[in-house]
Parts: C-alpha cells; sequence; structure tokens
C-alpha cells in the first residue's frame, strides 16, 4: 500500500527548503548593535515575561536617545531581537540556538525565570556568548562553572534564609534559643524555590531550628489548605512559602481563610502577588524579601536614582501603577551590557566577556560587581514587612520587626 | 508513476547533507526528526490498531530521566549531583560522557520496552476513549511523580553533562542521530507491516471481538506494537534530554500538552494509518510551525487549538486519506498481485 | 509520613474534622462538574475533555462580573445563561460534527477546544491567579482550630440547590422527559416526534452551564488559573468511570470521596501528592473496573 507518495514529499520539501531560506544577520548592523532574548510572552510565565520586556526596551530607549554605546569612537545604537520560549525550557533553548546561530546574535539578556535560564545558559555557554540574565536567581545557576553568564541580582539563598536570621536574633533577644523555633515551610516544586528552600534548610542547621513541614507545591495546584491544616495542628513559630506570584496569592487566600495565626510569616513575591492589596487582613506583618526599592538611594547617569527610573518608567508605561523589581532589574541588564561594551571598546565577544566579568559600577539597581561564577555580589537583598497601614517597613535588624504579627482575622 | 525510491532518495538528501547545506539549521532539523519519530511511532497503536493514546509521551519523559539517572550515576552519586546547590561538579571525560551516553539510550529503550508491556497488561483491557483517557491520566501521573523523586531533582530537574565535541559539531551529532533513529523507527515499522503484523493489526483496529475470535492473539500483537513505539519513544527522549542539556518534569520531560498532543495532531493531518501519513504530517507540522510560529505574537497557541479542532471537525482523513479517495489510481491501497489470486480463489 | 499519621490520629485528631469538611467542600464542586459530564456522555456519548475549561471559563466570567461590580450569588444566574449560550455555540461549531463519529474524534476536538479555551483565557486574563473575595464571614470551630468559611458553606448550599433544580428539570419538564427519552434510545425518540438535535444541542449547552455555575463556586473559594482547567477535567472523568452514568447518587458519593482522598493525600504524603492521588485514582479506577469486566471476559468500552 506505501509506494509512489514523492508528489506530496516533493512539495513538502520545496515548502522546507523555501521555508529554511534567508541568512543570518550580523551581530552588528551598520551603527546598530543586536542583543537576543527569549522572553515568556505567552504562557504561565508571562506576565513577568512582559514586566522583563519593557524593562529591558525602557532601558535601550533610554540609552539610544542619549547617544548611544560609544565603542571605539563612534556610536552606536541598541536593538533587541525577541522571540516568544511559551514558558517552555525546550522552546527557549531551541530558540536561543536560533538566535545565535540564525540572527547571528553574539550577546544575549536573559529569559524570565530560574527554569527557562537553566535551559539558556548551556546554549550561551556552548557557543560562547555573553549573557546577561536578570531573571534567573537559583544558587544552582551559578554553581556550574558558567563563563558567560552574569546575573544583576541578588541570589535565591538571600530570599528567605535571612528572615531566619533576623527571628534567630529576635528570639535571643527575647531570652530564647534560636533553636527551639520551629519551621514550616511550603515550597512551589520548580528550580527556583527548590533553591529557596536549600537556602533555608541549610541555615536551619546552622542554628538548630526544627522543620516542622516540607511541602512542595505541585505547579497546578490551587490548594493548600492540607499543609495549612498540618501548620494549624503543629503551631510553628515560622510560616515560609514561596512559589512565585501564583504561590504568594493562594497561600495569602488560604491563610486568611483559615486564621493561621503563626507570629512570623514570610513570601516571597509579595509585591508582584498584590498581597496587601488584595487580602489586606492576612497580609499584615508578613514579611517580603525583594531585589530592589524605589526610594534606594542608588544612582547612575543615565537614570538617575531608583525613585527617577521609577517615575519615569511609569510615565512611559502609564499602565504601571506599581512597578515590580522584576522590570528594574530588566533595564539594570542592559545598563551593564552598555557599561561592558564600551569599556572593552570591541565587538569581539570574548573580549566583552572579560569586560562583563570586571564589571563594577553603580546603577539606580544597586552596586553590581560579578563573583568569579557570574553573580552579583555587590547589591544586598531587601526585607520589608507589611505594616496596618498597608505600607512596607525596611526590616534591617530585628528591633525594627513586629514580633508577633497581628492579623486582624 | 510515482517513485518511491524518489522519497527516499530526497529525504536521505535532507537527512545527510541538510545539516551541511543549512547548518544553521541543524537544530530545526534535528528537531523535525523528533516530529517524524513521534508521529509515526503513534501511528503503530494510534492509526494502524486503533488503540488511540494520549499518553505515549511517558515513553519519551521516561526514557529521558532513565538515561541522565544512567549517565550520571555511572561515575558518580546522583544524589550530590542533583542536590539543590550542585554539591558536586563533576567533568566528564570523553570516554565516560559516550560510554554513559550509549547505555543510557540503551537502557532507556529498554526500559521504556519493560514500562510498555507492564502498562499495556493494565490498560489493554480499556477501548477507544477510555484507553485514551487512561493513557493521559498516566502520563500525568507520570508527571507528578517524577516531580516527588529527590534523587532525579524533583521539580527542579537535572542539568545533564556537555557532550565533549566542537560547538559546531554538536547540533550536528543530535541531528544525526535522530535522522538515525527516524530512519530505523521507519523501516522497522515498515517491515512490521509488511508482515502478518500488519494484517493483524488492522484486524484489531476494525473489530477486535472477531479478531480474536479468529483466533488472533490480539494481546500478543497489542504488546509488541506498543513495546516498538515505547522503545523508540524512550531513545528519542533520551537523546533529546541531553540535546536540550537540561530536564525537569513539567516541560521538557512529560509536555502532555504539548508534544503528547503534537504527535497525535501530526498524525492527523498526515493521515493517521498510513506509513506515510504521519511522516508527512510532521514534516508539514514542523516547517508551518516554525516559519509562522514567531510571528503570531502570543496568539500562536490559540491558533494551534483552533487548527486542531479544525483538523479534527473538518479533515479528519488526513492529507493521505484525502490523496487516496481523490486520486486511487496513483495514491490507493494497491494489493500485491499474488494476494489477489488467492483472494479470488477464497 | 508516619509522623503525619500520627499528627493526624494520635496528636490532633480534631484535625479530620476540617478535612473531611475541606472534603465535602470541594467534592460539591467536582460533584457538578461530574454530573453534567455523566449527562453529555449518556444522552450524547461525547467525552468532553473541556469539562474543566468550562468550569474556569465559568470562573473567570463571574471574576469579569465582580469586577463590575456584580456579587458572585447574583452573577451565579448570569453565568449559568452566558455558558448556556456558549454551550450552544460549541455544539453547533464542534460537537454537532463530531458526534456521529468514533468517540476518540470527539474526544480530541474537545482537547482542542480545551487548548483554545485556556490559550484565549490566558490572553484575556493573563497566568496569575485571580480570586474573589466575597466578604463572607469565616466561622470557627473547637477553640478556632477548625475554620469554616461561610463562602464555602454557601457554595456547598448553592451547588446543593443547583443540582436540586437540574434532577426536577430533568424528572418533570417536558423538555427533560424528552432527554432521558433520547439517552436510552436516540432512534426511538426520533420516531416519536423528538428533535434529536435540539435536545443533543440543550443537553450540551445545560452541561455548559452546570460547569458554569461550578466555575463561579470555584472562583468564591479557591483562586482561577487559565491553566488549571485540565486537572478538573481528570478529575470528572475519574468521578464519572467511577460512578457511571445516569447514577446520581453514586456521583456525589464518588466526589465527595475523591475530596477526601486528595485532602488525605496531601496530608499524609504530602502536598506534592496531592495531584498525583486525583489521577491515580482515576487509573485505579479503570484498572479495577478492567479486573471487574475480565471475569465475564468483557472489556471497559
Amino acid at each position: 500500500m506505501y509506494k509512489k507518495y514523492s508528489i506530496a514529499f516533493g512539495a513538502a520539501l520545496a515548502v522546507s527548503v523555501a521555508g529554511v531560506s534567508g541568512g543570518a544577520m550580523a551581530k552588528v548592523e551598520g551603527d546598530t548593535i543586536i542583543l537576543g532574548s527569549a522572553l515568556s510572552l505567552t504562557g504561565k510565565y508571562s506576565t513577568n515575561g512582559f514586566h522583563t520586556q519593557k524593562g529591558y526596551d525602557f532601558a535601550v530607549d533610554r540609552i539610544n536617545s542619549m547617544g548611544g554605546v560609544k565603542v571605539g569612537g563612534k556610536s552606536y545604537k541598541l536593538a533587541i531581537t525577541y522571540y516568544d520560549d511559551e514558558s517552555t525550557p525546550s522552546r527557549a533553548s531551541q530558540l536561543t540556538e536560533r538566535l545565535i546561530q540564525q540572527d547571528g546574535v553574539e550577546y544575549m539578556l536573559g529569559p524570565y525565570s530560574t527554569t527557562m535560564t537553566k535551559a539558556v545558559a548551556p546554549v550561551t555557554e556552548k557557543f560562547k556568548v555573553p549573557m546577561v540574565e536578570a531573571e534567573g536567581a537559583s544558587r544552582s545557576l551559578f554553581t556550574q562553572g558558567y563563563r558567560y553568564m552574569f546575573a544583576v541580582l541578588s541570589t535565591s539563598e538571600y530570599y528567605l534564609a535571612p528572615v531566619l536570621d533576623i527571628m534567630a536574633d529576635k528570639a535571643k533577644a527575647m531570652g530564647k534559643n534560636p533553636a527551639d523555633l520551629r519551621i514550616s515551610m511550603a515550597f512551589e516544586n520548580d528550580g527556583f524555590s527548590l533553591d529557596v528552600r536549600a537556602g533555608v534548610v541549610e541555615k536551619a542547621k546552622e542554628y538548630g531550628m526544627k522543620i516542622v513541614i516540607d511541602d512542595k507545591l505541585p505547579a497546578d495546584l490551587s490548594d493548600m489548605s492540607a499543609t495549612l491544616t498540618k501548620t494549624k495542628a503543629l503551631k510553628p513559630d515560622i510560616l515560609l512559602v514561596s512559589g512565585h506570584s501564583k504561590g504568594a496569592a493562594t497561600a495569602a487566600r488560604q491563610i486568611e481563610e483559615m486564621k493561621i495565626d503563626v507570629p512570623l510569616i514570610a513570601y516571597t513575591h509579595c509585591e508582584a502577588a498584590k498581597v496587601q492589596e488584595k487580602f489586606p487582613k492576612s497580609a499584615q506583618g508578613v514579611m517580603c524579601p525583594t531585589q530592589w526599592l524605589s526610594n534606594l538611594p542608588k544612582k547612575d547617569d543615565y537614570f538617575g536614582d531608583a525613585a527617577k527610573w521609577n517615575a519615569d518608567f511609569k510615565r512611559a508605561y502609564p499602565e504601571y501603577k506599581v512597578v515590580p523589581y522584576q522590570t528594574a532589574q530588566a533595564s539594570a541588564a542592559v545598563l551593564v551590557f552598555k557599561d561592558a561594551f564600551e569599556r572593552a571598546n570591541s565587538f569581539d565577544r570574548d573580549k566583552v566577556r572579560d569586560a562583563l566579568a570586571a564589571t563594577d559600577m553603580e546603577t539606580f539597581y544597586g552596586d553590581i560587581k560579578f563573583a568569579p561564577e557570574g553573580n552579583n555580589i555587590a547589591k544586598p537583598m531587601f526585607y520589608r514587612q507589611i505594616q496596618a497601614d498597608a505600607s512596607y517597613k525596611p526590616i534591617i535588624t530585628h528591633e525594627d520587626m513586629v514580633y508577633p504579627r497581628k492579623a486582624s482575622y | 508513476m510515482i517513485n518511491e525510491k524518489l522519497v527516499y532518495l530526497a529525504l536521505a538528501i535532507l537527512g545527510l547533507a541538510g545539516p551541511f547545506i543549512f547548518p544553521d539549521y541543524t537544530m530545526q532539523i534535528a528537531v523535525l526528526w523528533v516530529m517524524v519519530l513521534m508521529a509515526s511511532t503513534w501511528d503503530i497503536m494510534g492509526g494502524q490498531m486503533g488503540y488511540n493514546s494520549l499518553g505515549n509521551i511517558t515513553f519519551f519523559g521516561v526514557g529521558m530521566y532513565i538515561s541522565a539517572a544512567i549517565q550520571v550515576s555511572m561515575f558518580y552519586d546522583l544524589g550530590l549531583y542533583t542536590a539543590s546547590y550542585g554539591a558536586i561538579k563533576p567533568v566528564f571525560t570523553e570516554t565516560q560522557y559516550y560510554t554513559g551516553f550509549i547505555m543510557g539510550v540503551i537502557a532507556a529503550g529498554l526500559g521504556c520496552v519493560v514500562l510498555a508491556v507492564l502498562l499495556g497488561l493494565t490498560m489493554f483491557g480499556l477501548r477507544g476513549p477510555y484507553f485514551a483517557i487512561g493513557t493521559l491520566g498516566v502520563a500525568v501521573a507520570a508527571r507528578e511523580i517524577a516531580g516527588t523523586i529527590e534523587v532525579i531533582g524533583a521539580g527542579a530537574g537535572i542539568a545533564m553533562p556537555f557532550l565533549p565535541l566542537p560547538i559546531e559539531y554538536r547540533s550536528l551529532f543530535y541531528c544525526m542521530i535522530f535522522f538515525a533513529l527516524a530512519a530505523l523507527a521507519h523501516f522497522v515499522i515498515r517491515w512490521m507491516f509488511a508482515q502478518q503484523f500488519g494484517l493483524a493489526a488492522n484486524a484489531i483496529r476494525d473489530d477486535e471481538d472477531k479478531a480474536e475470535a479468529m483466533g488472533i492473539p490480539t494481546l500478543k500483537y497489542k504488546l509488541v506494537g506498543w513495546s516498538v513505539a515505547a522503545f523508540f519513544m524512550g531513545c528519542t527522549g533520551a537523546v533529546f534530554g541531553n540535546m536540550v542539556g537540561y530536564i525537569e518534569p513539567l516541560e521538557v520531560a512529560f509536555p502532555v500538552a504539548t508534544f503528547g498532543i503534537f504527535m497525535v495532531a501530526m498524525s492527523l493531518l498526515g493521515g493517521k494509518g498510513t506509513l506515510w501519513g504521519p511522516v508527512l504530517g510532521a514534516i508539514l507540522f514542523h516547517i508551518v510551525k516554525e516559519t509562522t510560529w514567531t510571528y503570531l505574537l502570543g496568539l500562536q497557541w490559540v491558533v494551534l487549538g483552533l487548527i486542531l479542532i479544525v483538523n479534527i471537525v473538518y479533515f479528519q482523513q488526513g492529507i493521505m486519506g484525502w490523496l487516496q479517495t481523490k486520486y486511487p489510481e496513483k495514491f490507493g491501497i494497491s494489493v500485491d498481485p499474488s494476494l489477489t489470486n488467492q483472494k479470488e480463489e477464497a | 509520613m508516619l509522623d503525619n499519621l500520627q499528627l493526624l490520629f494520635v496528636f490532633a485528631p480534631v484535625m479530620n474534622v476540617q478535612m473531611i469538611l475541606d472534603g465535602i467542600f470541594i467534592g460539591a464542586v467536582f460533584a457538578l462538574a461530574a454530573y453534567g459530564l455523566a449527562l453529555v456522555w449518556g444522552v450524547m456519548n461525547v467525552k468532553n475533555l473541556a469539562q474543566g475549561d468550562f468550569v474556569i471559563m465559568g470562573g473567570y466570567l463571574a471574576f469579569s462580573l465582580f469586577n463590575m461590580g456584580v456579587g458572585p450569588i447574583a452573577a451565579l444566574p448570569i453565568v449559568a445563561a452566558v455558558m448556556f449560550g456558549f454551550g450552544w455555540i460549541c455544539y453547533l461549531l464542534i460537537i454537532k460534527r463530531v458526534i456521529d463519529n468514533d468517540m476518540f474524534v470527539s474526544l480530541l476536538a474537545t482537547f482542542g477546544l480545551s487548548l483554545f479555551l485556556q490559550q484565549v483565557m490566558n490572553l484575556i486574563y493573563g497566568p496569575e491567579v485571580q480570586t474573589i473575595d466575597s466578604k463572607f464571614p469565616i466561622l470557627t470551630m473547637f477553640d478556632s482550630f477548625v475554620t469554616v468559611p461561610m463562602a464555602k458553606v454557601v457554595s456547598l448550599l448553592l451547588a446543593a440547590g443547583f443540582a436540586a433544580i437540574i434532577i426536577i428539570f430533568m424528572k418533570k419538564s417536558r423538555t427533560g422527559q424528552a432527554i432521558r427519552a433520547t439517552a436510552q434510545d436516540a432512534r426511538a425518540a426520533r420516531v416519536l416526534g423528538i428533535n434529536t438535535d435540539r435536545i443533543y444541542a440543550f443537553t450540551f449547552s445545560l452541561n455548559a452551564a452546570i460547569c458554569g455555575v461550578a466555575g463561579v463556586l470555584v472562583s468564591i473559594i479557591w483562586v482561577l488559573q487559565p491553566f488549571y482547567g485540565i486537572v478538573y477535567s481528570l478529575r470528572t472523568f475519574a468521578i464519572v468511570t467511577a460512578a457511571g452514568l445516569g447514577n446520581l447518587p453514586a456521583v456525589i458519593g464518588v466526589s465527595f470521596a475523591l475530596g477526601w482522598v486528595e485532602q488525605y493525600a496531601g496530608i499524609i504524603m504530602g502536598a506534592e501528592w496531592q495531584i498525583a492521588a486525583a489521577v491515580m485514582v482515576l487509573i485505579g479506577v479503570l484498572v479495577w473496573r478492567q479486573i471487574q469486566l475480565r471475569r465475564q471476559r468483557q472489556v471497559v468500552r
């Protein structure tokens, strides 16, 4: 029954040849430097994918309008080629290869989320293409020995583990032994949250604190009442939740509903999930780690200080009422690239890479200086506690913290 | 008269010379062969035997994990390798990598055969939509369970060892392996369906009860068919995991709603139950996807859902099926003259 | 795991009250969606894989109405009506054309519909979870150890009330009788002058409306996200396969049982097993049915 089908195949092959023709562009075309990025513009990460994209675009516009990038006495404009990785890692790695091989991109900006970065980094490393990423925080990204990847943000162990430091100080101040503290934790089952968890586990071991609940939340779980019921029965001193905005929103809703009265609660992604606006009752006293503050007293020549960047960005994108830190760090990543091009004074990939490695600069986003592994060691993470009047109060020592939290259920 | 040899020649040129003529597109050609593998192996059960599985992606993911586990644990402690901070960061020597890779792919194939037999024994009492839902359930369960196993990295996944080849050869390496696998799968399927197996499979599709009444050992045929599909899916998954370089359960290993459905859609598009239909469907699907996808600006998934609906509702017979009815003299089912004589006697 | 069992049965047995109550609240929502599936499956032999997405869509409609200032209870009839209309359109465009085909076709077509709905909802509402604050009070029991949000009680009552209306409608009204007649023997029903095409359209739309109501309840008591639908679909399939078609008490019973299985799996084995547990129930039911039928040398079809 199978013979003679070459007409159909001839057609298919003709289409395939037509489909793949069209050559690679150069990395620098005329007076434009082309950066590439595979971002999540559809699928489960798309909200933050767009936040990232706008951060990149805003920085590119600003740099171009202020004279561009000066290399070898000539001024170049920046442009970014985007692809949509559909929030799937295998697609992200394929598109990165496509950006590098077919579109000739030689400098990459990172994707959104640890998971995507884990898929993209092996490819950029393989082609020796420098990448500055702003959205992949996992510690495990920086233990792989990647030489061409640089991250402007603080890594995952700074998200929730330092909350335990603050809490241990508090316990000491109250005349209690930190080793008596008991922790309940729920982390989404993905690369980012599990790395945050690893940091917490390490820190808890250091203090001898006991982890009484250690649940992993499946990606499509809309209900964490089982974990919270256990929390209620065991009455721990600390409740930690990490699961992007989705995890924070689900947790906040059910914590309110079940009147969880743990004295200290901390989530990642509080601001992105609008925990305070949507769940004001349970949000009171919640600790939130954040990469960046919009009143940070740091500045650079392009954006001014953090407050000015914040105001300018809102003017350029009026749909934002509160600008998430994901956008700020994306802008900072572009700034790092610009700085490295100028210091390298060349478009040679390895020279740019070495210039990136030697980065030591102040930006509106904070200081940026890379460790040999590629993570930014100059910038601290910030912790804030949601107050009764809905404001966020920066917590530096345990004395700033309201403990136990007063929830008004 | 259309010559099948020409088709093979054209495909061989695309497979062997394609990556050299279009070196920048090696990755896409490699994924093309993955798509061809998925569609043609799905068709063994789905098209030819009437067992429409929505869960063949299980073998893809299980193969990927088996291979990853073996590649690492042959030389290092897997638990330490996948620990959250990467407690150890070993460098695989060339010998280690290739031995691990070969062993991993073979073990993935064989492991998936064992899994297929076990699953087959529990699932083959289901018919029609129950089989489809049951296998979909298996795929989702596999995904969830893989996410609970700490030693393979749980939800955080595994970063695969690097292929120790210069960069310009890496994509080529995977592309050639996938081409070889796809060709092997094609000829195995072709050979199988030229045997009694093909007749038995179609008999099972048309009426399993009658087939059984005729004395055809249906369970045996179903197990063999599913095992072959599982073997190739397992090997494909193993190599794919290495190519992507990073494995995690939700989207890379068990992409139930993407590749899991693509393979069915491609077979239907090309025409299920034919040797060439799934191949044609896969090639067309991949080309259309790669050329138009990035220009649909976020609407691509909506369009995909629509294509699937339109394909199933309005164009069920697929391209090959349409050609067979439209041009029966060229594409219709031809019968070997020697068989015809027997038929007339009967 | 042993710790958790100990906790559950030795140290804090009151937890069981919370688990059982939560199981019932969850089960009520599952029961509605499962009843809808049993209806279309029984009457027109269509296996709707977009069932869960209809639920989520109903939830998002309620969410939109809530943002316009319509409370969830007032939104219920509106959502039901809109979903009814949407179901009719789906029937005309898709289901009508696959209804006479082999059942895998209807399964795949509805899977396509499911993908389509997911992505459209993602485009409109974005992938972040959305919630409705229905402002109901939260009751507490056992020294505030067990909490019962009024929202969940209200949703349970609404589900029960809606189910009662559907049952009375199916038993007493002419249309309901026609639906049941069509389910029993479509050909005979046609001979007796029932317009079965209209009955099919009505049944499918009724199912969409039921799912829409279930979605409103989901929006009051949990969170919405465009990609959660598939899990609801698998759960409804598990329930209907276990309970059989046209057996309403069994559907309700199995729904509650599934709710409990998920809750207890989450407590005893950890939250990462909660969805796995629901899917394992589906597989378990299918295997069990096979074993049952194998004795009579039959298969599940």
